[in-house]
């Protein structure tokens, strides 16, 4: 039941893009096609749930017993910023398909705060470890309908007559603003 | 490019968040009034400043491979400063500013700059387009505080300016993105017309 409640939180109640407003660069960025949209929130689901899992151990094991834990964003950052490097040889050498498809969007998460974002928010709940993984993926799933929706919306947005001084970015945040109110509807589920 | 340009082109020209569209995460999300949105920015340029001063001084000892990570490291340094002294002297803005202080590391306006600025200009324009760079990200976050805070709550920095029920929807995250989105586009036609 604890489960189910850190998941339907995650994905729907507080959405990690238009909740807590993590992870909006890519949001905007990459959502131009349904395609490349599932392509990153592959990624995204891949990489933030190794980082959750890596972060919570060196907080737990390397950073608490030696009371460092000030040093918490940059240790983090630093994580996350090779775990990715990481991710991206190890894929290229098994799996060239994976590669092939998430390729081109690792070198982006690294500067994607719903990564860190993520793995801050799981220290700050004081979550156990496979709490954290679960709030990991969920967030990932989260962003991923976030991410999916929107694109299918601007696939549409496209083919549509907007002002001429609204066209691009304003009109694609107006379209955010009421997916968020949308989602405002789920406020409350979860307490 | 004389100095001044070099300040001024991060205010409208240039506007990290309006034209750029840099660091948009922090933007949408701490702007529920004007005064969060100014400590946010005010934060930021600190960062900015420090770090864009450090880059430049260190870049030539920097090899160009690692050179990303170097940038994050010395970027998180300071932002860990921020931090640090925010909690001590301003406890009331860190708590609400929460994820946010520690998320300036990955704020692309940061690393930006560092990247496509500092690592190649002078000590002193460095300086100077760190600064300007963070009050227009300062000037653009408090634009967007004020607005939603006068239609979401009917007051500007925390003075009440009427007395009936306003539209609470532009201080909860809809409103972030609605408000934003007219923004730009009111920008966009004043630079055209500039």
């Amino acid at each position: 039941m604890e489960y189910f409640g850190i998941i339907i939180g995650a994905i729907f109640v507080s959405n990690i893009v238009l909740a807590q407003f993590l992870g909006i660069c890519p949001f905007l960025g990459v959502s131009g096609k349904v395609s490349t949209s599932v392509g990153m929130s592959g990624a995204v689901l891949f990489v933030m749930t190794l980082a959750t899992l890596v972060t919570w151990l060196i907080y737990v094991y390397v950073l608490v017993p030696l009371g460092i834990t000030f040093l918490q964003t940059i240790s983090f950052i630093l994580v996350i910023a090779s775990l990715v490097q990481m991710v991206e040889i190890v894929l290229k050498k098994i799996s060239p398909p994976l590669y092939q498809a998430l390729g081109i969007f690792l070198p982006l998460i690294t500067t994607n705060c719903a990564v860190l974002g993520v793995a801050l928010l799981a220290q700050s709940k004081n979550l156990d470890l496979l709490q954290s993984i679960v709030f990991a993926v969920a967030n990932a799933i989260g962003f991923a309908l976030a991410m999916i929706l929107f694109a299918g919306l601007r696939e549409h947005l496209n083919l549509m007559q907007v002002p001429k001084g609204m066209r691009g970015v304003p009109i694609a945040l107006v379209t955010a603003g009421i997916l968020a109110m949308a989602f405002m509807g789920f406020a409350g589920m979860v307490k | 490019m004389n100095q001044w340009t070099n300040f001024t082109k991060g205010f409208i020209k240039e506007n990290a968040v309006f034209v750029l569209l840099l660091g948009l995460c922090p933007t949408l999300a701490v702007t529920s009034s004007a005064i969060n949105g100014m400590g946010m920015g005010l934060a930021t340029t600190f960062v900015l400043v420090c770090s864009n001063m450090v880059v430049t001084l260190v870049k030539s000892f920097i090899p160009d491979k690692v050179r990303i990570p170097a940038f994050i490291v010395i970027i998180a340094s300071f932002v860990t400063i921020v931090e640090l002294v925010m909690q001590a002297y301003v406890p009331a803005l860190f708590d609400t500013l929460g994820i946010f202080i520690p998320l300036i590391v990955v704020n692309c306006l940061v690393l930006g700059r560092a990247e496509g600025f500092a690592s190649k200009q002078s000590f002193i324009s460095s300086l100077i387009d760190g600064l300007g760079m963070g009050l227009g990200f300062t000037f653009a976050l408090t634009l967007l505080g004020s607005v939603r805070e006068m239609l979401g709550n009917g007051s500007i920095f925390d003075v009440k300016f009427t007395t009936g029920d306003a539209i609470l929807v532009f201080i909860l995250q809809p409103g972030a993105f609605i408000v934003l989105g007219y923004l730009i586009a009111i920008i966009n036609k004043l630079r055209k017309t500039a």
